[in-house]
């Protein structure tokens, strides 16, 4: 393989105000705000600074939500810097354009896997751009050819003169060089970290408490508050009678905000315990009668009449083709995302500032938020990001932080607003409720002809309307257009159902459910075909040399076809998420009408697996999300408003419930693509797969605590 | 005043007798280790330990807590030298890290009192939710403390 050389695009110079040391800056022309001309004033968009005391601190542009952000950026850089880890820090990067993703549009997003691919060459070139300068600065010192130099753990040495010098030490002067252009990159079998480095830089802080999360942020004068908001989704404050909240003792203030009733007290405790005092009257508007059933009767009046049908990828000609014709409808819920860490927002807004500390996933959008809450320009505003406890896609949404700016500017102090579990459950953006139809027709054995239909609400026509084209949101489509199959004969469909339930994106949007209807029902094909399911899908993916490696290595692994303990069976899936492949087979036995699994294989090829060890642990967090929400997780809806409060009536995987999961990390030189997400996909099909071989019940609805009860 | 003793000092807090130990801890006292998941004792990251057991503190009223030792994560060590804490890094347990101090919590407790834990006993005690799903790790860190112990 090529180095990749550093000119499609990305342009590097020395950032100004670092003191003693070396500032890099990058920057993307795509990405320069667009009232700028010419070339000359460049926005950094990630930074890594080289100070004296030989500390290199990379600015990371990413939310760290447990996916391992704030090691894998930096070792990105750390790795073409011939930098030692040991001597890496990491700041989180402030709300401003400067810092946004040009993959996504410019935005400051983390999610949909893509940290690691979009980040791939431009902190690499960082790091390399960053090297050459120290390298030239010490051959200047010395007096020797910058070629005859070599690096290693933030040293440089000329070893003909046994001469060094760390790279703290020539920092100054390295500053004072020009900028190189071009520098060439690593080829992978020079890499000292990527591919090696596994340990996360934020463990210490993660073992000992000393981390902060957004709840944990103390502000000096800070007062803490709760809101009770419209239990009806769409609903409004009518009358509120506050008496009895502002006699909890340590409640000072009780004040109306633009989404519901805010109790303002010295501790959390005091305002949660005045919330529930509130006496509000809500004007429940048009949506009080809504339910899951009232839903599901729409979405299945939508999917009978196609109304407002949209084609969304089509090939052949599906309906023509005759021969072993299988139906089937399938209907997903609403899933909550459940982070540990219930929402909150800690916020500061003055006459002229606005202030903002919060664990977040866009940056730019909490932004907007806090100027929309304050009342200020966004340029007034600022965002502090926290570590994230848990992120989900929950925290794509800036909610949170409108409100909390509300609440500091009508109460003038700085407050944190704290969410109760029961709030985050009630008032998420749900992953979205779906119905699927699908239509497959088998000739020969072979699967000739296969139509998908989905009903499903777009949240992404809210949240990035300019990804909806011609009435298709791809988001929706997931896993159903970008199936890895081919079959020769297929279309694909949408129908955006659009209610009043707010939609988000949940882990793995939202092949999370569509993955579950494509994986089941190529299984329920391969069982009609009379083929083994594996083999029936190996023959789909004859085209595809890496899903049909990661199927055969998940098959070695898992033992499949070999005779299993008597009560086990095993099911297989597979899906392709943002291009990296996920293939999950499962053991799975039948306790109680409920499955239990107890054993998993996750093969993953997500190309270059930066960090091996990460890559792991997110494989196996994303294999137990999956099942948390395969085995129990719903969100239903009745007279308006979430049934569920808390983790006794939304439950969530334990320990018990947790099986052992193997995960094997396809070897590839490949640029990374990302696997925080591409495990949560194929785990409920695999254990559906595996249900139907040990009870010939096909599963067609989740979660299985209803699907088999 | 309500008087309790947290990691060997005592604190005097002017504070309502039902009010949860938990946010006694996190907003009077501003020790933030110990984090809040749910308030209905069902996720345990409210866990530390009330005359040496493990305890879900969002429900435990700060007046039930007087007389007694209550021990947070901040008490474990300085260094991160704590078997428990070493086997966690070795491990490589945390992700997001939110429920980790109650998880380690749960465990110092199990570990006091069940010096070899079989893996049921592990299973059977160690009951707090991990949304990031740690916990076949957190299984072989406590198997690891316990052997190292
Ligand atoms: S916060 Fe105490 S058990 Fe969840
Ligand atoms: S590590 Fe994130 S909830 Fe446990």
């Amino acid at each position: 393989m090529d180095a990749p050389a550093l000119s499609r695009g990305t342009f590097i110079r020395l950032t100004g105000a670092t003191g003693a040391g070396l500032g890099l800056a990058l920057s993307f022309p795509g990405c320069a705000p667009s009232s700028q001309s010419g070339g000359k004033d460049f926005s950094p968009n990630a930074w890594v600074r080289i100070a004296p005391d030989d500390t290199v601190t990379v600015v990371v542009n990413k939310s760290e939500m447990g996916q391992g952000v704030s090691t894998g950026l930096p070792t990105l850089v750390a790795d073409e810097l011939d930098a030692s880890m040991n001597n890496v820090r990491i700041q989180f990067a402030p709300a401003d354009p400067k810092y946004g993703d040009p993959g996504l549009g410019g935005d400051m997003i983390t999610g949909g896997s893509t940290s690691m691919p979009d980040s791939w060459l431009p902190l690499r070139a960082a790091g390399a751009t960053a090297r050459a300068m120290l390298v030239a600065a010490a051959a200047k010192q010395w007096g020797v050819d910058p070629a005859t130099c070599t690096t290693r753990d933030g040293v440089v040495y000329h070893q003909p003169s046994n001469r060094s010098a760390s790279y703290g030490s020539l920092a100054a002067t390295a500053a004072t060089l020009p900028v190189p252009t071009d520098v060439p990159l690593k080829t992978p079998d020079k890499f000292t970290l990527i591919g090696k480095q596994g340990r996360r830089l934020d463990l210490t802080g993660k073992v000992n408490g000393t981390i902060i999360y957004g709840i944990d942020v103390q502000v000096p004068g800070m007062v803490y508050a709760a809101i009770a908001r419209s239990p009806v989704f769409g609903g409004r404050v009518k009358s509120f009678d506050a008496t009895k909240a502002k006699a909890v003792p340590g409640v000072t203030a009780v004040v109306q905000v633009s989404n519901g009733v805010a109790v303002v007290a010295k501790n959390t405790w005091a305002a949660f315990q005045g919330k529930n005092a509130l006496q509000i009257v809500w004007d429940e508007g048009p949506n009080a009668k809504v339910s899951t059933a009232s839903l599901f009767a729409d979405a299945e009046r939508l999917a009978k009449t196609h109304n407002g049908e949209h084609v969304a990828a089509s090939r052949g000609n599906p309906d023509s083709i005759s021969g072993t014709v299988v139906q089937a409808v399938y209907r997903g819920p609403f899933l909550a995302h459940a982070t540990m860490e219930p929402m909150n927002a800690t916020a500061d807004v003055r006459a002229d500032s606005c202030e903002i500390w919060a664990p977040n996933q866009v940056q730019l959008r909490a932004r907007a938020a806090a100027a929309k809450g304050s009342g200020l320009p966004p340029e007034s505003c600022t965002i502090h990001t926290t570590y994230l406890g848990g992120g989900f896609g929950r925290r794509l949404e800036a909610d949170y932080v409108q409100e909390a700016a509300e609440v500091s500017k009508a109460i003038k102090s700085p407050v944190k607003v704290m969410w109760t579990r029961e709030d985050d459950i009630q008032h998420d953006f749900y992953r979205p409720m779906s119905l699927n139809v699908v239509r497959g027709v088998l000739s020969g054995g072979e699967l000739r002809s296969l139509t998908h239909q989905v009903v499903q609400k777009s949240w992404y026509r809210s949240w990035w309307p300019a990804l909806v084209k011609k009435g298709v949101d791809p988001g929706a489509m997931e896993d159903v257009t970008d199936a890895p199959y081919a079959i020769p004969n297929f279309r694909a469909t949408y129908i955006d159902h659009d209610h009043p339930i707010t939609a988000g994106s949940w882990r793995a949007p939202n092949a999370n459910w569509n993955c579950f209807v494509t994986e089941s029902f190529v299984d329920e094909l391969a069982h009609t075909a009379g083929k083994d399911p594996l083999a029936f899908r190996l023959a789909l993916l004859r085209h595809d040399p890496r899903a049909t490696n990661a199927l055969s290595v998940a098959a070695l692994k898992a033992g499949w076809g070999e005779k299993q303990q008597a009560g086990i069976a095993q099911g297989v899936a597979v899906t392709l998420w943002n291009g990296s492949y996920g293939v999950i087979v499962a053991d799975v036995s039948m306790q109680d009408k409920m499955p239990k699994v107890h054993r998993v294989v996750a093969v993953v090829d997500c190309g270059t697996a930066v960090n091996p060890d990460i890559v792991v642990q997110q494989a196996q967090s994303a294999t137990n999300f999956g099942l948390s929400a395969a085995l129990t997780g719903k969100i239903t809806i009745k007279g308006g408003r979430v049934e569920q409060n808390n983790f006794y009536d939304y439950t969530v995987l334990r320990m018990a419930d947790a099986p052992s999961i193997e995960v094997h990390v396809v070897p590839s030189t490949a640029k990374p693509t990302g696997i925080g997400e591409v495990c949560t996909p194929p785990i409920a099909p695999a254990v559906a797969n595996a249900i139907f071989r040990l009870t010939g019940k096909r599963v067609r609805e989740l979660p299985f605590s209803d699907a088999l009860a | 005043m309500i008087s309790i003793t947290v990691n060997g000092t005592s604190h005097d807090v002017d504070v309502p007798a039902d009010m949860p130990l938990l946010w006694v801890v996190r907003d009077e006292l501003h020790m933030t280790g110990t984090k809040f998941g749910c308030g209905v004792a069902q996720c345990g990251a409210c866990t530390m330990h009330v005359d040496g057991v493990a305890t879900r503190t969002c429900v435990l009223p700060v007046s039930q807590a007087v007389g007694k030792q209550i021990r947070t994560i901040e008490s474990l060590s300085t260094d991160n030298s704590h078997p428990v804490q070493r086997a966690w890094i070795a491990e490589q347990v945390p992700q997001c890290g939110y429920c980790q101090s109650g998880q380690i919590m749960a465990a110092v407790a199990l570990l006091q009192k069940t010096k070899k834990p079989t893996d049921d006993e592990i299973t059977q005690a160690m009951t707090n939710i991990c949304r990031c799903g740690t916990y076949g790790r957190i299984k072989s860190a406590i198997r690891r403390a316990a052997g190292e112990a």
